[in-house]
């Protein structure tokens, strides 16, 4: 568990938060620009000390009245948007840096980060050779061999094209699972919160926390703003049952939803997560035939969120799981849907992006 | 004469080994604090580039002298004055040549920014250790520049010398004040030569550690 | 045709430094030459009040310039444009002379130099120089010997006292004798040989008159330079210099006179 309460100025800077965070998995910070994520993030690290302030992280103390351990003395890692990767040292070096110093045998190996990270043929090179790619993960594995207790990413993948962070995206989600260290990932870019977000807490202006959660629970909350977007979506966790051979399709179960998803996702019993656009969710009121959509579930009505525009977004209830349709007015009112109905809830299998499935 | 050399020569060397332990650290301060001291206290130590040599001189013959704040410590070590001794050069040299090591150590440092530094934090380093092993390395160019303009200045030093050092041959009398007299008795010869060697000497030294420093930068690129 | 605002500011701002450096290159306007007279640093004060005395009296004007006798010697011989030269010796003019830079013949002694023993401290040194035989003293400043005849008197007057031997160690060496004296009056040196003019111009301290029987006269001697050969001011102040009524004034700083 990760308590923390931070509250004050910090060099025009305002704050005012106070929530916990699973010890497990990875915590989404997520709001607009200047809310102060990056704020809290400092705070988090000890690079920032507001007097009014408290931060236990598992058993630890870091920081409670009088008592404040510099960042140095925490066992944390930290992940920064520039990479900040030291110029004089070649990558090995770099990565050795935080383990050298960190105390006892270590927990996380050289070995496993190298071959989790896909660094091995970049070790003798210098920082200033990598592509961005290559240069984030080496920070990212650099900052795990400092052996944390928690990892704090500040927009890691701001500054790389969307090839290279959709390809770090998985990676990362893997190691804090592989080496079970739970990460706080600031971002200002929703779709990457929901590709490897597990629990969000949401910022507003003001340093002041809007939201806290499940992600896929503040997703579907008609309250937020995220729900009634015209680019919504939905974050399911399933496992794998079966896979076809002949079709090249897997079956995912889980929370009660069924779901036949294209292509290969691991051996049954296997995690899938999956990010469902709400636009890629139909609505039929009676169940359909004939057609070449794999995926019909039962659904029930939970919520209608009309935001301005043509469309109309759906919570549905499936199974004990939420899911979030996105279709316009329109057939919303030829269908003569209503809060609380029963309809059919289809996804086409091949809109089933998986990013962040294993 | 022939003492002069290594006289001068030790006094640049002891004064630009003290600049490196005063001014880095002094540099560092600069580069990192805030307030309207900063900025204060970087014009007092820039002072020595636009005060002449003899204005220097002559403040330091009154400070180090027996009436000057330091006379009661000297009086416990026994000492009359710190003027006309090596290690009263020494501490005027280490005054005069203070800028030269400040300024472009502290443009290093100030270029270098707070971001390595805040990430060594992160990775476990103490700050002593973060300075050694992340700012220092990454500062060196600046450090190599301090050096060398340090030694070539205190080198050269001539104004504050001839307020401060008594000319004792062995232990003040440097190579510049050696020339100077050597003109003043009109040696001309004997000073030409030994103008033309110093200023060959300088050069050598500053071309060698401009090459020593930018082949280590291309083994690390 | 109207030019655009930023192009226009900054040619006006070409213009302008173009400006101010034509005229600080500007040919000096003619006036009526100055004569450009070198003096020895340590006879500054007097000379000061000697060319004002002649200035009064003729109308003529003087430009000074002081230094280190050496090293005006040095500008003359590279050329410098100094009429007249008032060195701290006798040697350098005579080496003028030799060397064809003077005009022959023009060599005479405006001042005799008279060496005391002073220091700082008012009971340091008693009416007979005794305490250089105590040696109760850490530092001695006297002016360099090889180059400051004021220094080379010194070390004449410690031989003929039969104390050099023991006090040399003890000797720092300034490059003239105000240096010597600056040493002695900041109170790192206990005390020094300085130029007599010094010590009455500052009536602090202890001093004791060194007697001329130890030590060679310092002549202070004058010259017409070559490129003051044809300047009636230049030739006007040197004579001027040789009248009783300047002699008064130079005894008066405490210099000696030949007459």
């Amino acid at each position: 568990m990760i308590a923390a309460r931070f509250a004050g100025d910090a060099g025009g800077f305002a704050l005012d938060v106070a929530f916990e965070a699973p010890a497990a998995g990875i915590t989404g910070l997520f709001g607009p620009s200047g809310c102060g994520k990056t704020t809290l993030l400092r705070c988090l690290a000890g690079l920032l000390r507001l007097p009014d302030a408290a931060l236990r992280v598992g058993d630890e103390t870091w920081q409670e009245g009088r008592v404040f351990r510099p960042p140095h003395r925490r066992a944390l890692g930290m992940v920064f948007q520039e990479t900040r990767l030291f110029a004089h040292l070649n990558v090995r070096e770099n990565l050795r840096f935080g383990l050298r110093r960190a105390k006892g045998a270590p927990r996380i190996t050289e070995a496993a980060v190298i071959d989790a990270l896909g660094l091995a043929p970049l070790l003798a090179r210098a920082p200033a050779g990598l592509s961005g790619g290559e240069r984030q993960r080496v920070a990212i594995g650099r900052a795990l061999l400092a052996q944390p207790r928690l990892l704090l990413l500040d927009e890691p993948l701001a500054a790389l094209d969307r090839e290279a962070a959709q390809q770090i995206l998985p990676r990362l989600r893997e190691v804090s699972r592989l080496f079970a260290v739970p990460a706080i990932y600031v971002s200002h870019d929703l779709v990457e919160i929901e590709q490897i977000a597990d629990y969000l807490l949401l910022m507003r202006p003001g340093g002041r926390l809007a939201a806290r959660g499940e992600l896929g629970a503040l997703l579907t909350d008609p309250a937020l703003p995220f729900a009634a977007r015209r680019d919504a979506a939905m974050v399911l966790e399933l496992r794998a049952q079966a896979y076809d051979e002949i079709y090249d399709l897997t079956a995912c179960a889980g929370a009660g939803v069924a779901l036949t998803v294209p292509g290969w996702h691991g051996p049954a019993g296997a995690a899938v997560r999956l990010r469902v656009r709400a636009s890629d969710v139909s609505i039929a009121t009676s169940e359909p035939r004939d057609s070449s959509i794999l995926n019909t579930l039962p659904a029930r009505i939970l919520s209608a969120e009309t935001a301005v525009g043509p469309h109309i977004n759906l919570v549905l209830a499936v199974g004990q799981t939420r899911l979030l349709s996105s279709i316009t007015r329109k057939s919303f009112d030829s269908l003569g849907l209503a809060v609380g109905g029963m309809v059919y809830a289809q996804i086409k299998a091949m809109a089933l992006a998986a990013p962040g499935a294993y | 004469m022939p003492a002069a050399i290594p006289l001068t020569l030790e006094l640049a060397g002891l004064s630009t080994a003290l600049l490196l332990l005063l001014g880095v650290p002094l540099a560092w301060g600069l580069a990192r604090g805030r307030g309207w001291w900063v900025e204060a206290l970087g014009a007092v130590i820039a002072l020595p580039l636009v005060l002449p040599p003899t204005v220097l001189g002559f403040y330091l013959l009154i400070l180090l002298g027996p009436h000057g704040p330091l006379a009661p410590l000297l009086a416990l070590a026994g000492l009359h004055t710190l003027a006309f001794s090596f290690a009263g050069l020494v501490i005027g040299s280490v005054v005069c040549s203070l800028p030269f090591m400040v300024q472009p150590v502290r443009s290093a440092f100030a270029a270098i920014g707070p971001a390595p530094w805040e990430a060594a934090l992160t990775l476990r380093a103490a700050p002593w250790d973060a300075f050694v092993s992340v700012i220092l390395p990454l500062a060196r160019g600046g450090i190599v520049t301090g050096a060398i303009l340090s030694f070539a200045h205190t080198l050269g030093e001539f104004g504050m010398v001839l307020m401060l050092g008594g000319d004792i041959p062995g232990k003040t009398e440097v190579l510049s004040i050696v020339i100077f007299n050597d003109v003043e008795t009109l040696r001309w010869p004997e000073a030409g030569a030994l103008a033309a060697g110093m200023a060959a000497f300088s050069f050598c030294v500053i071309l060698a550690t401009l090459r020593a420093e930018a082949r280590m930068a291309r083994l690390r690129a | 045709m109207s030019l655009p605002r930023h192009a226009t500011r900054r040619h006006l701002a070409m213009l302008a430094v173009l400006g101010i450096v034509a005229f600080g290159l500007r040919p000096a306007p003619a006036r009526a030459a100055e004569t450009s007279v070198a003096v020895a640093a340590d006879f500054t004060v007097p000379a000061k009040r000697l060319v004002a005395a002649f200035e009064q009296k003729t109308g003529d004007k003087l430009a000074l310039s002081f230094g280190a006798s050496g090293q005006i010697l040095a500008q003359i011989t590279q050329g410098a444009p100094y009429a007249v030269f008032l060195s701290a010796d006798a040697e350098r003019p005579r080496k003028l002379a030799a060397m064809g830079l003077a005009v022959p013949g023009s060599v005479f002694t405006y001042a005799v130099g008279r060496l005391a023993l002073w220091s700082a401290q008012p009971s340091l040194i008693d009416s007979q120089g005794k305490v250089l035989q105590t040696g109760r003293f850490a530092h001695l400043a006297i002016a360099n010997p090889q180059s400051a005849p004021y220094g080379a008197a010194a070390v004449q007057a410690l031989k003929a006292l039969g104390v050099y031997d023991a006090v040399a160690p003890k000797l720092v060496t300034g490059e003239n004798v105000a240096q010597a004296y600056q040493f002695t009056a900041s109170g790192n040196a206990e005390l020094g040989f300085v130029a007599l003019s010094e010590v009455l111009q500052d009536k602090s301290g202890s001093a004791w008159v060194v007697p001329q029987t130890l030590y060679q006269p310092i002549m202070q001697d004058a010259a017409l330079l070559k490129a003051g050969k044809d300047d009636p001011a230049a030739r006007a102040f040197l004579a001027y210099l040789q009248t009783p009524e300047a002699r008064a004034i130079i005894r008066g700083y405490g210099y000696g006179t030949t007459p």
